[in-house]
């Protein structure tokens, strides 16, 4: 090779690799559907909250209503997914970035 | 703020001086210490990037459990019941916007400030310009929120009445939170906050524990005695508050939108990412603030139904109602402790009290920060001076800038503090989920945005939802309560209001979205194109991205 390849250059040829969209799919196909979810599941309490006063205030057991579990659902929810993104993510995400960053280091090192 | 709000006249006043002074000198302590390790611009703006996912957690969640939080939510349960409690579900829900899309993204790709990440495919000038301009304007809301609190509370709390002793408090307060940033930096500041959260959590705790003690761990109990002792049959039902009228339902619906989408948005929280030295500790912090801030708004549901069930929340007598529910949570620790009078309820009432006085200078200090950090890096550094200013001129200035905004905020808490502002952190939230998300969002997922859309719609997010709320029953024409109390900013009798909600968020969001698309397909300009794949490759891997400092 006469001429060292820019920054530019090697992320531009990081970006066509296979690894590289593997990584990106697998990154994007957790995200946007959990995202969407936990989305519409908080908007569908919002409404609920608003347009659905009676069924929200029915009582459970004692004076415990439909309304707080369902508001204490919603933290059980947020709680699951940041468990199962940082699964995910340890599991299927960072070994492959962590290959990438090593070949980018390695490239620039050149 | 009211007369009639005073606190038992036992000595729980001295106690609570003594321990003010002690969270004064601790910070002002942590603040001297951190300062010896400033040297680089990197030190200054991301504490060296060194801190980890622990303790970055510990501070987002200082950041983010402001008084607001603290001592708004609790009161607005004890005061709406479970409307009260919908805040907590947003603010909470929120994070995983943060999680998700944009902490570890931001964290690899940006630098110092949010501008960052914009400006690595964009126009320099236009955009820092932009997010500067809304950096600042969210943050000064935010702070003026906090420091007419500190105010209010530290005044009551210390029973002073004077008004030139609460413009006078405000001026400390001030001059504190201008301190811990000129001379500690970003690590002084998040330094400050994990003490803080420490303390937070733990006063949370012992005064849930004791609650909840109180009542044999029965919630159920616990809840019936609220709904008995406040005489509302509807206090665990939603609707107390926002069900009032169609009008109040969208208004409901509007919060709840911005709540969720402003806090990736927020300036102050999203530097926080800057200060892990990898992608993985910024997960790693956002795991943490969940896990935290979820504990945390679980406690404040058990404190204001507490303090329903426990205090006089009603009467025209409440200490609770003429503090709109400010008063809450240290009234019920006092209470739990032993009553007004008790050595206990003296002793918790004054830890509660100082708890909330390290939030407010912890929450102010990192907003102010936030602020500087972006007038000197993005204004000073790059707009003006094109990239030539030398690192030591660039954090001179955020030392210079951090003082002016100091200045300004004390200059605008003071006549603000007869004014009920408590909107302005909801409006925080609305403005950075309707001028900040959409650039973030569209600027890591969609090639194509360009200069144009993220100036759009950032100056569109802002100017929207600044404007609808100018024009909304908060400004004026709200009229008065029954109490004869101005519900609007501006005197009774004037009222150019003719947007019905107080929550912009509803129309603002939507315009912000809008504008970054019709801006961005609108303009030829093909530039921003050319680094996407390597925003996108430096985003989602961390190759090149800015490393720890060691020293």
């Amino acid at each position: 090779m006469a001429e060292p390849a820019t920054r530019h250059d090697i992320y531009e040829e990081l970006h066509e690799s296979a690894d590289f969209r593997d990584l990106r799919k697998r990154y994007r196909s957790f995200a946007i559907p959990w995202t969407i979810t936990f989305f519409v599941w908080y908007m569908l309490y919002v409404v609920c909250s608003n347009w659905a006063t009676g069924f929200m205030s029915t009582d459970i057991v004692g004076n415990i209503n439909v309304a707080l579990v369902f508001g204490l659902l919603q933290f059980v929810s947020t709680f699951v997914i940041a468990w199962l993104y940082s699964r995910h993510a340890n599991r299927e995400l960072d070994p492959i970035a962590a290959r990438l960053d090593a070949a980018y280091e390695k490239e620039v090192g050149r | 703020m009211n007369a009639r709000v005073y606190l038992a006249e036992t000595s729980h006043e001295g106690l609570t001086a003594t321990l003010f002074i002690l969270v004064v000198l601790v910070t002002v302590g942590i603040t001297f210490w951190a300062s010896r390790q400033n040297q680089s611009a990197a030190d200054y703006y991301a504490g060296g990037r060194s801190f980890t996912g622990p303790q970055n957690g510990l501070a987002v969640a200082g950041d983010y459990m402001s008084a607001a939080s603290f001592l708004g939510i609790s009161g607005a349960i004890a005061l709406s019941g479970y409307d009260g409690f919908l805040y907590s579900i947003g603010f909470l829900v929120a994070w995983l916007v943060a999680l998700l899309l944009i902490a570890e993204l931001l964290r690899n790709s940006g630098r110092y400030t949010m501008a960052d990440q914009l400006a690595y495919r964009m126009r320099q000038t236009p955009v820092r310009t932009a997010a500067a301009i809304s950096t600042v304007v969210v943050s000064i809301f935010y702070l003026l929120a906090q420091m007419v609190g500190a105010g209010v509370l530290v005044t009551l709390l210390l029973g002073v009445t004077d008004e030139s002793a609460k413009n006078l408090v405000i001026a400390a307060v001030g001059l504190l939170m201008v301190f811990y940033v000129t001379v500690g930096g970003m690590k002084g500041t998040t330094w400050v906050q994990i003490v803080k959260a420490v303390l937070l959590m733990a006063g949370t705790i012992l005064i849930t524990f004791l609650v909840l003690l109180h009542f044999n761990f029965n919630i159920s109990d616990m809840l019936g005695a609220a709904v008995d002792k406040t005489g509302k049959p509807n206090f665990l039902d939603p609707g107390l508050k926002y069900g009032v009228s169609t009008t109040s339902k969208i208004d409901f619906l509007s919060l709840g939108i911005a709540l969720v989408l402003g806090t990736a948005g927020l300036p102050h929280i999203l530097i926080r990412f800057y200060t892990v030295p990898t992608s993985k500790t910024a997960r790693g912090s956002v795991l943490w603030a969940i896990g935290l801030i979820g504990a945390f708004y679980l406690m404040t549901l058990v404190l204001g139904f507490g303090a329903a069930a426990l205090l006089d929340t009603t009467s025209a007598d409440s200490q609770v109602l003429a503090s709109t529910g400010n008063l809450a949570s240290p009234l019920l620790a006092e209470e739990v402790g032993g009553g007004a009078g008790s050595l206990g309820g003296a002793v918790l009432l004054a830890v509660i009290a100082a708890v909330a006085f390290a939030t407010i200078l912890a929450v102010v200090a990192g907003l102010t920060l936030t602020s500087a950090s972006s007038v000197a890096h993005d204004l000073y550094a790059n707009v003006i001076k094109k990239g030539t200013a030398s690192e030591k001129e660039e954090v001179n200035v955020a030392r210079v800038a951090a003082f002016v905004i100091g200045l300004v905020a004390i200059l605008l808490a003071i006549p603000a503090k007869s004014l009920n502002i408590a909107f302005l952190v909801a409006l925080a939230f609305a403005v950075a989920a309707s001028a900040n998300l959409p650039s973030l969002i569209y600027n890591l997922f969609w090639k194509r945005f360009n200069t144009r859309g993220a100036v759009w719609s950032i100056y569109g997010g802002l100017i929207s939802s600044v404007g609808l709320v100018f024009f909304s029953p908060i400004v004026s024409g709200k009229g008065l309560d029954p109490t004869g109390k101005n519900l609007s900013l501006f005197p009774e009798g004037v009222d150019f209001s003719w947007f019905p909600l107080e929550n912009p968020g509803i129309v603002s969001i939507p315009i912000g979205f809008l504008l970054g698309y019709l801006g961005t397909v609108t303009s030829k300009d093909t530039e921003s194109q050319a680094r996407f794949n390597e925003l996108e490759v430096r985003a989602l891997t961390g190759a090149g991205s800015e490393k720890v400092i060691r020293q």
